[in-house]
């Protein structure tokens, strides 16, 4: 598939962007300056990238409990994510949601949810909003390999395909749930190969390579686009950190393993091919690196001088209008 | 068209219309469904789904309609999809957990979808996509967005269910901040409530308790709406307050009268909705009254009974003449045999007994 210079630029920083959150995100943490639990997806950054490349503000996603990928890929401000990763005021949720519920409905992102599997059916309600009102919108689910054994992943897979919902279901088997195998865990070897089951298309995809990504998502999406009903693609990926920031991945997997997948790495990979090709040059990558940088050290210097939230946030936001709001309840 | 019963004093007040407008005598059941038509023809964006509620979707009548083979659990749908078509009258398969979560997703993505859970029990099957999105979405995500959601569901014994088709359990649900949850106990009420709800931009969940379902009552013609976290006075009295929801509001009214030709004069609240709780209402009544019974027909433990308890403990203790006592199922599921159901639904004797007792009076 042809990819337009500008899209490539975006591909480019939006793989820098993700990579680059997740490690200053960490380091950050490991300095004792995030306020809670972590779980960095540095390492699946092609996923969301390929994937996010066709959406515009008026899709919807639908994200996990590893989502700042999906976030930054679906055009959030990295500056109100760390903010929210520190809880402040300024924060994509007022310092009330935290990593794993960083969410921007006017970006089309329907928020991480800390529920395996339970952001599922939002995207394909999202979907569901689109066909009720005529729109060309879609939905797209991102979920782990773990999600694969909640029923909601099936009920959602099914309704989707006999209500002919616009929904990519888009499972980033990044081989580990939690600290449990793939091959433990789930009873298919492929898990692209559950889409017979609810008459979809099923595509296994190279989740290091964008460009691979971004071929197989431009043709599910546009079916859905197209009025033809939801496809699944597994994007097959590696977690370069552990499960949860603390997480000491090496307890349940070797370095020769992780050797193998850092060898394919996604920037590495995009790296290579567009210098090859002559689509980019080195100096224009290493200029989209310094602004990244740039970028990081603005985000976290904007979440250390942003203010703590007021005290009385911890009451707003519950409902949109309660009755007799006190009542001794507080 | 029937005839009004005479108004009194006492009904439905403060809840906007009184009994002296046009209206007939109708069904729950009736004016439920009539409930639906006037929102989906009030509201473009408000759709309805779940298991059945046309039945046989996707096949036609003999002239070529949309089939209604059931009209939905308790007919409560009948008619609809004829009038409205499938998109808006939307029967799913039987996953719960994906279609409420898909409503949710609807939801918080500019639409208004009601969803119909059939039995109240079922509730649980979807209940993660309850809690963890419907319910904390706004909180946890600062304010940015709303879950405008109704949920409906039939609860209650009496009907020969059994164990699995006959829960009350709306104090779990009162126990989420987030949600809010209704218990309209006759026709006037649901209509007002279920408008309500519709028009909500919280989630809400409606309990249509069974044995009320084919009940009739007065209900006006008009549109109207019954403020959420309002309860009513269904009997003004000064010896014994009565505190019923859903089905036990006619219990206590029942009562309430039965006492009233022995010499006692119970003044009986109906709570209407259990969150946001109307605690004045009651409160009010108790520091008249200083003796209060609650009834229940859910299971004590950690119930609204007990939350009424301790509002009346920790806000009206001076009030209080007597202990507070309650009428409740007991800690059991609800029993299948008929007379076991009985006895484990709290009727008009025990409520009797009970206040007699606590009065001095036997």
């Amino acid at each position: 598939m042809e990819i337009p210079a500008e899209k490539l630029r975006w591909m480019y920083t939006t793989l820098c962007r993700i990579r680059r959150f997740e490690e200053t995100m960490l380091e950050q943490t490991f300095k004792g300056k995030s306020m809670g639990v972590t779980h960095s997806s540095d390492g699946q950054e092609a996923g969301p990238t390929g994937i996010c490349a066709h959406l515009s503000d008026s899709d919807w996603i639908s994200s996990t409990h590893r989502g700042h990928g999906h976030c930054i890929a679906k055009g959030l401000d990295a500056k109100r994510m760390m903010a929210e990763i520190y809880g402040k005021a300024t924060g994509q949720c007022k310092g009330k949601g935290g990593s794993m519920h960083i969410a921007d409905f006017k970006k089309g992102m329907l928020g991480a949810n800390a529920i395996v599997g339970a952001g599922i059916p939002l995207a394909v309600g999202a979907a569901l909003t689109a066909k009720y009102r005529g729109t060309d919108s879609v939905g797209v689910a991102f979920f782990g390999d773990g999600a694969n054994g909640q029923g909601v992943l099936h009920e959602s897979m099914n309704l989707a395909s006999v209500w002919k919902l616009p929904v990519v279901f888009a499972c980033e088997n990044n081989h580990y749930a939690e600290a449990t195998p793939v091959e433990y865990a789930v009873a298919v070897n492929d898990i692209a190969d559950r889409a017979q089951s609810y008459n979809m298309p099923g595509v296994i995809v190279d989740g290091m390579d964008v460009f691979a990504v971004y071929d197989a998502a431009g043709e599910a999406i546009a079916r859905a686009r197209r009025g033809e009903g939801p496809s699944l693609l597994e994007l097959k990926t590696y977690r370069y950190h552990g499960h949860y920031h603390a997480d000491e991945p090496h307890k349940y997997r070797s370095q020769e393993e992780e050797a193998s997948w850092h060898a394919r790495d996604a920037l590495k990979t995009f790296e290579q091919k567009v210098t090859e090709q002559q689509l980019m040059t080195e100096e224009e990558l290493a200029g989209i690196r310094a602004e990244i940088d740039q970028e990081m050290i603005d985000a976290v210097d904007f979440a250390e001088t942003s203010p703590m939230p007021d005290p009385e946030e911890l009451y707003s936001d519950v409902y949109v209008s309660y009755s007799n709001p006190l009542q001794g309840l507080r | 068209m029937a005839t009004a019963q005479a108004p009194t004093k006492w009904s439905s007040q403060p809840l906007g219309p009184g009994f002296d407008v046009p209206g007939r005598v109708t069904t729950y059941r009736e004016v439920f469904n009539q409930t639906i038509r006037d929102e989906l023809n009030r509201d473009p964006d408000v759709f309805i789904m779940g298991e059945d509620i046309a039945g046989g979707a996707g096949r036609t009548d003999e002239d070529g309609n949309p089939l209604d083979a059931w009209g939905g659990p308790f007919a409560a749908t009948k008619g609809l999809i004829q009038d409205f078509g499938p998109e808006r009258i939307r029967d799913t398969p039987i996953s719960e957990a994906g279609f409420l979560g898909a409503a949710v997703g609807a939801a918080l993505t500019g639409t208004r979808p009601i969803v119909d859970l059939m039995y109240f029990d079922f509730v649980a099957v979807a209940f993660d996509q309850l809690l963890s999105n419907a319910s904390k979405s706004r909180y946890m995500f600062g304010g940015q967005t709303k879950v405008p959601i109704t949920m409906f569901a039939r609860s209650g014994g009496g009907t020969g269910h059994a164990a699995q088709h006959s829960s009350n359990f709306y104090s779990i649900l009162a126990h989420l901040p987030g949600l809010k949850v209704v218990v309209p106990s006759d026709a006037y009420t649901v209509k007002g409530l279920f408008a309500a709800a519709i028009r909500d931009d919280d989630p809400v969940i409606v309990c249509n308790h069974k044995k009320l379902i084919n009940l009739s009552g007065f209900v006006p013609d008009e549109s109207y709406t019954i403020d959420i976290g309002k309860g009513r006075l269904l009997r003004e009295g000064g010896d014994v307050t009565l505190v019923g929801m859903s089905w036990t509001s006619e219990v206590c009214k029942n009562a309430g009268e039965q006492l009233a030709a022995e010499g006692i004069d119970a003044e009986v609240v109906d709570l209407l909705s259990v969150s946001p709780l109307d605690e004045e209402i009651f409160l009010d009544s108790v520091a008249k009254t200083n003796r209060i019974v609650i009834v229940d027909e859910d299971t004590p433990r950690a119930s609204m009974s007990s939350e009424v308890s301790a509002v009346v403990a920790e806000k009206a203790f001076d009030y209080l003449d007597a202990p507070i006592k309650r009428v409740t199922g007991p800690h059991t599921p609800v029993p299948y045999n008929r007379g076991l159901e009985s006895a484990y639904i709290p009727d008009e004797a025990a409520v009797i007994g009970t206040t007699k007792a606590l009065l001095g009076a036997v």
